[in-house]
């Protein structure tokens, strides 16, 4: 009996002591806690700062940032929403990627009324995060991406050569820093995604926006004289590649050229912050792919990132839309771009890094990055097409024109204007 | 109805024994049978992302195997598994046989080299990936300054991009992994063997090359029947060395794609270059799972056959 009492004793005191605790964190949880997850590590300290921002607007929220790998980013995140959870506010890619979580439905759209401040995103900005097959906008773009040929300062004024108007200044530039004993490119076809971002980064100029506009509407396809061209440039470029490209990898033409062993790097406006971390001292620059005759207009090559997302099962939406659209504000994409040497598309930023204002000048003056853009959305991916394709041209096994009609053969397979 | 002692004390046994048993059969149907049969059934449903839609029954499979976009990749990347099967079994297994037959005549320093010949089996497939991906750089990797610096200059190349090397570089660096795995499974086959029978052979005046083959080969039967039914099944699930060395792609434009890699890339997407498909890659699962049980079962039975007791 005395030892039942004790028992009953105990289970009391608990009890007491449990109410307690969920009372005071009762008293803490009138704060709203948002859930926020990303695969950008590396941008953590940064997403810290602006919740704090955030906050001295919202005291009433708090948001937590989390974190996975990249490679495992999406297959973490699909499985937590395919299970009805997940985070409120999610950072998701773009173009095909979205379209893998949002038309499942697990994400919130958007529209002018719940987020009045997609009206400060350029339309292509906020294609990329549309659905295709109902028109609606799911996330708020966080960043635009160049293709374009980054460029040490210091071996080029070394060597006495200036930046390129044409693809025959190119060659010759090149040559010219050969004869020297400089590795004109640093880049390498190892790693199959960078023969997209090579041929994006040097022959943009050459294929135009008109090819672009002809391939949307069928009135061309790959198979066009401008594309093999284009491709048979690359192919004669190539002999100013990183010495056995064909054998070099993506880390190691990163290498290579921040180590200042070569002169250019022909890829992703997003390498220059990395270039820059690893070798502070390096003096770069951009320019755009160069134009086949003078007269032609210029272009780089462009895509959007990702955005941020709300989660359409989540019970804290209007907070999660709160967070959201202080992450479309002009103030955030200025914060964004400064802090992360990356361009945000939103309109009305202020650029202070140099470099990063000459890729936003570059950047006005685009066309898509192609198969990310138009052709990522069904298997073969224009990507998978193009990346194996020219990796093989360039290494001697296949003819541009052959590479240009296997890349058509896949993408007409699913592609109706192709298929005429 | 009273329970006799006999009753009782089978009934106690009974309990014991379920009691033993239950923990790991329901771990196991819960993590390995349940996946694999749900694995099963997700290939018979369209997927939009990890969103299961319409049963679409053997769709999956008529892609995965005759579909105009996925059926060259899955046969080049079947053919790129058999010859690292054919050569592996060679290289590896048969390498390790000769290994072992070394080791077994205990040379001059047989203990060194019969921890040395292990030590990489010990190493994560990652470093080891790593390692000869270092070792096979073009421009500064050992492999080419070795080879330049001997005078063999001629014969330096981009060995992990040029197509004609891609997938051979990629299993000499498997078989010096693993290699020491055969070697000791060889071995202790060998001690296994009495030792009068090779007394008697080498009485009889036997060469070294008819002992190696009419005694020795014979009577490691069972070890050969681990190592190759371990090695047929290692060589169709190959995916580390390949994914580290090569990347996803299986680049060089595919020459060193192997079925796990198809796999991953179909289920859960390329970032740079594709989206995913989980039916397609839940069907192409299957398919692997099924090749391997049928095929493994029947070299096991075919090589059990040829094993002597003795």
């Amino acid at each position: 009996m005395r030892e039942l009492t004790m028992k009953l004793t105990r289970r009391m005191m608990m009890g007491v002591a449990m109410g307690g605790y969920l009372l005071s964190a009762g008293a803490a949880m009138a704060k709203t806690e948002l859930t926020f997850w990303s695969w950008r590590q590396e941008d953590k300290a940064f997403y810290n700062e602006i919740i704090k921002k955030f906050q001295e607007k919202e005291p009433e929220i708090s948001v937590k940032f989390e974190t996975y790998a990249p490679e495992n980013y999406q297959t973490i995140l699909s499985t937590a929403l395919a299970a009805g959870r997940g985070p409120d506010v999610i950072q998701a890619r773009a173009y095909g990627n979205l379209e893998t979580i949002a038309a499942p439905g697990y994400l919130l759209a958007l529209d002018k009324q719940t987020v009045p401040e997609l009206a400060n995103f350029p339309e292509p900005a906020l294609a990329a995060e549309t659905l295709r097959s109902d028109g609606k906008v799911y996330a708020v773009p966080f960043a635009t991406q160049t293709m374009l040929v980054i460029y040490n300062k210091k071996i080029f004024a070394d060597a006495g050569v200036k930046p390129p108007q044409t693809w025959d200044e190119l060659i010759a530039l090149s040559a010219a820093l050969k004869a020297k004993n400089v590795t004109p490119f640093a880049n390498g076809t190892a790693t199959a995604w960078q023969n997209e971002t090579i041929v994006a980064a040097l022959l943009s100029s050459m294929l135009g926006k008109q090819f672009e506009e002809d391939i949307a509407s069928g009135k061309a396809n790959f198979t066009d004289p401008r594309y093999v061209n284009a491709l048979s440039k690359l192919k004669d470029i190539s002999q100013y590649f990183a010495p056995n490209f064909i054998g070099v990898d993506y880390a190691s033409s990163q290498q290579l050229f921040a180590a200042g062993r070569a002169a250019m790097f022909a890829g992703g406006s997003f390498e220059v912050a990395n270039f820059k971390a690893q070798n502070p001292a390096l003096d770069l620059g951009v320019f755009a792919s160069p134009v086949a005759k003078p007269g032609d207009e210029r272009l780089i090559a462009r895509y959007y990132d990702g955005g941020y997302a709300v989660n359409a099962k989540s019970d804290k939406t209007d907070a999660a839309l709160k967070f959201v659209r202080f992450l479309a504000t002009p103030e955030y994409g200025t914060a964004f771009t400064n802090a992360l040497k990356n361009l945000s598309p939103i309109k009305g930023i202020k650029i202070e890094d140099p470099l990063t204002q000459e890729v936003a000048k570059l950047a006005d003056n685009s066309m898509s990055y192609l198969m990310l853009v138009r052709f990522r959305y069904q298997e073969p991916s224009g990507s998978v097409l193009l990346q194996s394709n020219v990796q093989k041209m360039l290494a001697g096994q296949q003819t541009p024109e052959q590479a240009a009609a296997e890349i058509n053969k896949g993408i007409a397979t699913y592609y109706k204007p192709f298929q005429k | 109805m009273p329970v006799s002692p006999k009753q009782a004390r089978t009934l106690k046994h009974r309990s014991w024994v379920a009691f033993l048993v239950l923990p790991p059969i329901v771990f196991m149907s819960l993590f390995v049978v349940y996946p694999i049969l749900s694995a099963f059934a997700y290939a018979f449903y369209e997927w939009r992302g990890l969103a299961r839609g319409e049963f679409i029954g053997l769709a999956n499979f008529r892609d995965v195997l005759f579909g105009a976009t996925m059926a060259p990749v899955v046969w080049n990347a079947f053919l790129n598994n058999v010859q690292a099967l054919i050569a592996l079994m060679i290289i590896q297994n048969g390498g390790g046989f000769l290994l072992a037959w070394l080791l077994y005549k205990e040379p001059f320093g047989f203990r060194f080299h019969r921890v040395a010949v292990f030590v990489p089996v010990v190493l994560s497939t990652i470093i080891v990936g790593f390692l000869w991906k270092l070792f096979l750089n073009p421009n500064f990797g050992l492999v080419n300054q070795a080879l330049l610096s001997v005078g063999l200059g001629a014969f330096a190349r981009p060995w992990l991009g040029d197509p004609s090397t891609a997938l051979g570089a990629l299993i000499l660096a498997n078989a010096w992994h693993f290699i020491g795995f055969p070697t000791l499974v060889y071995l202790a086959g060998m001690q296994r063997i009495p030792s009068e029978i090779i007394e008697a052979a080498r009485l009889d005046g036997t060469s070294e090359w008819q002992l190696l083959k009419s005694i020795i080969w014979p009577l490691v039967a069972p070890s050969t029947t681990i190592l190759f039914t371990l090695l047929f099944i290692g060589a169709f699930n190959w995916f580390e060395i390949p994914y580290v060395m090569a990347g996803l792609d299986g680049s060089p434009f595919g020459n060193t794609d192997v079925l796990g890699l198809v796999f991953y890339r179909t289920a859960f997407g390329n970032q740079s270059a594709s989206i995913q498909n989980f039916g397609e890659g839940s069907a192409l699962a299957t398919l692997i799972f099924l090749f391997i049980v049928v095929f493994a079962s029947m070299l096991t039975l075919w090589l059990r056959r040829r094993e002597i007791q003795f």
